[in-house]
């Protein structure tokens, strides 16, 4: 048999910077909303409305939930490499992952836009 | 003093076991190899690797208490009793305290530790400049005695793919050598996701280090420089 040594997913370090970005998008995001909570004391439904009717803060909201999702992804990603060991088990739970994190972000658009 | 201690022959036993052992030595002033070899002086079934008994040579890593160090130079007073003594974890137990290190070094090889440089060898040494040299400090003191690659649950759970923080380490000793011609290839073969990408900083291997070293530290000057060679 030959001996190979099978090396070349250079996806390494791509998946880990993304995964330091989102993580900082995100924690803007929240630290931002958790500021303006408590700087808002009574929020109702029309200040929450309000709020989101904003074009900037649904962008930003847009950003925070598509960085959630590809954080997600390489978090959930790392654990299925630890813990599940059969390629087949392992192809399986990523595309079902990956196919509910699509449903995730065209449901984030339809509902901040639709609000 | 009471000690409790691993004791396994997979050619015999169905099972591990811990025994229990009574020792009357004064702890002062000496060490936890000095009363294990005591021990087996009492019982010369009991199996562990030893050499230098001065933290040199690394023979006699094991879990001390919950966490892996060199017996040889852990005190004994500094122990809580009864002292709990098991092989290093994450390596198949060849018997009571010793560990078939053979995955470790596998990985240690892996990342070819050695210098790599093309150009005809000169007349004297490669000089380096005290500057150049200083980047080697902190890396090079490794005595591969697996402590930390041990304590990595990343290494417990890939062994055959994560290359482990001691193998790490030196990976970054021969990165960071001026006189070594292969960074990029070095830099190539731990870009995918798990050679290092498995570190997950939780420095478990920082916190073990007998000869205090950090093996997390260098792991991040490794990803610096992937980054620096991306952008």
């Amino acid at each position: 048999m030959v001996n190979r040594v099978v090396v070349g997913a250079h996806y390494g370090l791509r998946d880990w910077l993304f995964q330091r970005v989102t993580a900082v998008v995100m924690a803007i995001g929240s630290v931002t909303l958790a500021a303006y909570l408590l700087w808002q004391s009574d929020m109702g439904y029309d200040r929450w409305t309000g709020l989101f009717s904003s074009q900037p803060v649904r962008a930003f909201a847009l950003l925070f939930l598509i960085s959630l999702f590809f954080h997600a992804w390489v978090g959930i990603r790392d654990i299925v490499m630890d813990y599940v060991k059969p390629a087949a088990v392992r192809l399986a739970i990523h595309i079902v992952v990956v196919l509910a994190l699509m449903m995730y972000s065209i449901w984030s658009v339809q509902i901040l836009w639709g609000m | 003093m009471k000690f409790r201690i691993y004791r396994y022959n997979p050619e015999t036993d169905a099972a591990p076991r811990m025994q229990t052992y009574d020792l009357n030595i004064e702890s002062g002033g000496k060490m936890l190899l000095d009363a294990l070899v005591l021990l087996k002086e009492q019982d010369d079934s009991l199996s562990l690797r030893k050499s230098c008994r001065e933290g040199v040579c690394g023979s006699d890593a094991m879990n001390i208490n919950g966490r892996n160090g060199l017996a040889c130079i852990t005190p004994l007073s500094s122990l809580k009793e009864p002292v709990e003594l098991r092989p290093l974890p994450g390596l198949p137990v060849i018997r009571d305290l010793i560990v078939d290190m053979t995955q470790f070094f596998k990985q240690y090889h892996s990342i070819k530790p050695y210098l790599i440089n093309n150009d005809p060898p000169p007349e004297t040494e490669r000089l380096q400049s005290p500057a150049q040299r200083e980047h080697l400090n902190g890396l090079y003191e490794c005595i591969l005695c697996g402590c930390c690659t041990t304590s990595c649950p990343s290494f417990w759970w890939n062994p055959d793919k994560f290359v482990g923080p001691a193998g790490l380490l030196q990976a970054y000793r021969f990165i960071a050598d001026t006189r070594d011609q292969a960074t990029s290839e070095r830099l190539d073969d731990l870009e995918d996701p798990y050679r290092l990408f498995r570190c997950h900083t939780i420095m478990n291997c920082v916190d073990v280090c007998p000869k205090e070293l950090n093996p997390t530290e260098a792991i991040g000057h490794i990803k610096d420089l992937m980054i620096k060679r991306m952008v």
